[in-house]
């Protein structure tokens, strides 16, 4: 069942001079919803097109099941591909559109009506068969788009920034609705997106690109909990980044230097005294006391700040939060049952803190 | 503000109307009256009315020359179909460095007078011209083909003049087509034929349809070309009418003539407007 649908076996594309593409490797399995996630030009599209056969990668292999797909071209690839445009034929009815594929593998009209109609129903759309694409709204035509790709029984299906044209609502339902389809069919989901939360949200597996390098693949639990450098934890979600150096090293923890603080952190890394390390803290894990919350024996392991804004975004507070340095940190704080106590107010005194070993510690990278 | 912006609003559209009015609408409508006066040798026209000049049309010999035109101009639009298509469509997928260039190539014929070039062409094809010359050379021939002063020659002229209009239309409606419709037909499984048939021509009807109309109508009324390279041995539309006018001197009879062309033209476009939607007819334009 979980065998590797699709390998990319060193894998490299180059656009004139521009390497849109650095050599990369990646196993996908069987029934995989995985999602390829980066800023424009990070190199995402090209993975997907190199997949679909679109374009020819310079080195390396694709093997789709098994067979090496190389030089074959995208009609014979048994992948279809649902575009960001959609790229509904305009001139052709919903049914017309959803039946081309199948007509091009001449198959019996009979048959190809079952099968058209039936997609139609899945994406519910069957009343509006007769209808042209530009009849129809964003959210229809993106349904078009998927049963158009998936009515061909495609062992992948490869989905190019498919949600982006929509208004925020319907992308919500849509990813989903996706997510549901793709349980429903069983089949591989090849998903990209510049939309972190889009990825969190529908992903097994997610590939976190930059300038044309993979640089973190993993579950979405991974990459936002255990980012592998500095550029996925800016990426994902929200960090706060201190920037420092190891003191020293005893019994799986390190002592670090922070606001003036002494703390020490668990060694997950088995790093060494003298290394400069960053220290990344999601504003969740923060906890920020007000002054008169806590006794000032326990504020040892704690930095001091001062609230610089407050803003309400309805579940969470989230505050910043001015240490000592100068520096400001984000803190979003949950309503709960227990801290009924959450109007800060600016320019009040503050203690914040985090639970030790929710920090994460990367070896410093040089800024490039 | 906005009073100054609505005075130029019709400021400029005044100006269009007064300009079609002179130099569009104003000759149509004096075709139109003249075709039902009566010829004069000593004034161009009488100021008689007339349905005579319409009646004489029914003659077979004029219905002869209207086939052939329309024999012609048809022919002449197929053959820049299928030469133009395929060069538009490299144009428009070339890349975007050399694509200004191969338009440029397209439009520079246009810099000298069609006429010169009918001449130069008379030069390619002639007995002892350019053409016979190099077949004779490469041993492909051993006498020389005749090919001016012929059907064959007025076709070349027309195809090579009008070309250009095929072109044209053909190029910006590619080019505007979004390449992701050609690369959603691969995706379904489509070999080049069936995108070709089922994606590609409908989606640039327009500029099939546009192109046509303006190979067909000027190749209806061309004169000088089956004179030049026909030998006026063929008399078509555009001879028929240059001679009622310059030589019979029978005005009412060449406009009679010129407004059944317009009618024809008229019931061409009609049929296109009626089969085509707005959408279709906002890409022509």
């Amino acid at each position: 069942m979980t065998h590797n649908i699709i390998e990319l076996a060193g894998v490299s594309k180059k656009f004139g001079n521009y390497q849109a593409l650095h050599e990369t490797s990646i196993t996908i399995k069987n029934g995989e919803f995985i999602t390829l996630l980066g800023p424009s030009g990070c190199g995402k599209t090209t993975v997907l097109r190199l997949i679909s056969g679109f374009d020819k990668p310079d080195t390396g292999k694709i093997y789709i099941d098994g067979r090496d797909v190389t030089d074959l071209p995208p009609e014979k690839r048994h992948l279809n591909t649902v575009f960001q445009s959609y790229a509904l034929f305009p001139h052709m009815t919903v049914y017309d559109n959803v039946a081309f594929g199948l007509r091009c593998k001449k198959i019996a009209e009979q048959e190809i009506q079952k099968r058209v109609m039936d997609i139609l129903r899945t994406v519910k759309l069957e009343q509006l068969a007769e209808r042209k694409p530009n009849q129809l709204s964003g959210g229809q035509q993106q349904r078009v788009a998927i049963a158009r790709a998936v009515v061909n029984e495609p062992i992948v299906l490869l989905l190019d920034e498919p949600l982006s044209a929509l208004d925020y609502n319907l992308r919500k339902d849509m990813q989903i609705e996706l997510k549901q389809l793709q349980r429903r069919l069983g089949i591989t989901f090849i998903f990209v997106t510049h939309d972190q939360e889009e990825a969190l949200s529908m992903s097994d597996r997610v590939a976190i690109m930059n300038e044309g390098y993979m640089e973190q693949l993993g579950t979405p639990k991974d990459v936002y909990e255990e980012p592998t450098s500095l550029y996925v934890a800016n990426f994902i979600g929200e960090a706060n980044i201190f920037t420092t150096e190891i003191i020293e090293t005893y019994d799986n923890k390190l002592v670090v230097e922070i606001e003036g603080k002494r703390l020490a952190l668990n060694n997950k890394k088995d790093l060494v005294a003298k290394y400069m390390v960053h220290v990344i803290i999601r504003p969740e894990d923060i906890t920020v006391w007000g002054e008169n919350e806590i006794l000032p024996e326990e504020t040892k392991n704690m930095l001091p700040g001062i609230v610089e804004q407050v803003i309400y975004k309805g579940s969470t507070v989230d505050l910043i939060v001015r240490l000592p340095s100068g520096k400001k940190i984000l803190a979003a704080e949950f309503f709960n049952e227990d801290d009924e106590k959450l109007d800060y107010h600016t320019t009040e005194n503050v203690w914040v803190d985090w639970i030790p070993g929710w920090e994460v510690i990367l070896p410093h990278e040089e800024k490039s | 503000m906005k009073k100054k912006a609505s005075f130029f609003k019709i400021f400029s559209v005044s100006v269009i109307w007064l300009w079609l009015g002179i130099f569009a609408l104003t000759p149509i409508f004096l075709t139109f009256i003249t075709s039902f006066l009566t010829s004069d040798s000593n004034s161009i026209v009488k100021l008689t009315p007339t349905l005579a000049n319409y009646s004489d049309l029914l003659n077979h010999a004029y219905f002869s020359i209207l086939l052939q035109s329309l024999y012609l101009a048809t022919s002449c639009t197929i053959i820049c179909l299928i030469i133009g298509y395929p060069f538009a469509f490299i144009i428009a997928r070339s890349q975007s460095k050399h694509r200004s260039l191969l338009l440029l190539l397209v439009i520079i014929p246009f810099w000298t007078s069609s006429l010169i070039r009918t001449y130069a062409i008379m030069a390619i094809l002639k007995a002892k011209g350019i053409l016979n010359g190099l077949l004779l050379a490469l041993g492909i021939i051993d006498q020389p083909l005749q090919i001016l002063y012929s059907n064959m020659a007025v076709l070349i002229g027309c195809v090579y003049d009008l070309l250009p209009f095929m072109i044209l239309p053909l190029y910006t409606n590619i080019e505007k087509l979004n390449q992701s419709y050609l690369e959603a037909a691969k995706d379904l499984g489509a070999n080049w034929f069936t995108t070709f048939i089922k994606i590609l021509i409908p989606l640039t009807m327009p500029g099939i349809i546009a192109g046509s109309v303006l190979v067909f109508l000027p190749t209806m009324t061309m004169f000088y070309i089956p004179v030049l390279l026909g030998g006026a041995k063929n008399l078509l539309l555009g001879n028929l009418i240059e001679h009622q006018f310059l030589t019979a001197n029978n005005w009412p009879l060449g406009t009679a003539i010129s407004v059944i062309i317009t009618l024809f033209m008229g019931i061409f476009i009609l049929i296109y407007w009626r089969n085509s939607d707005e959408e279709d007819r906002e890409s022509l334009v």
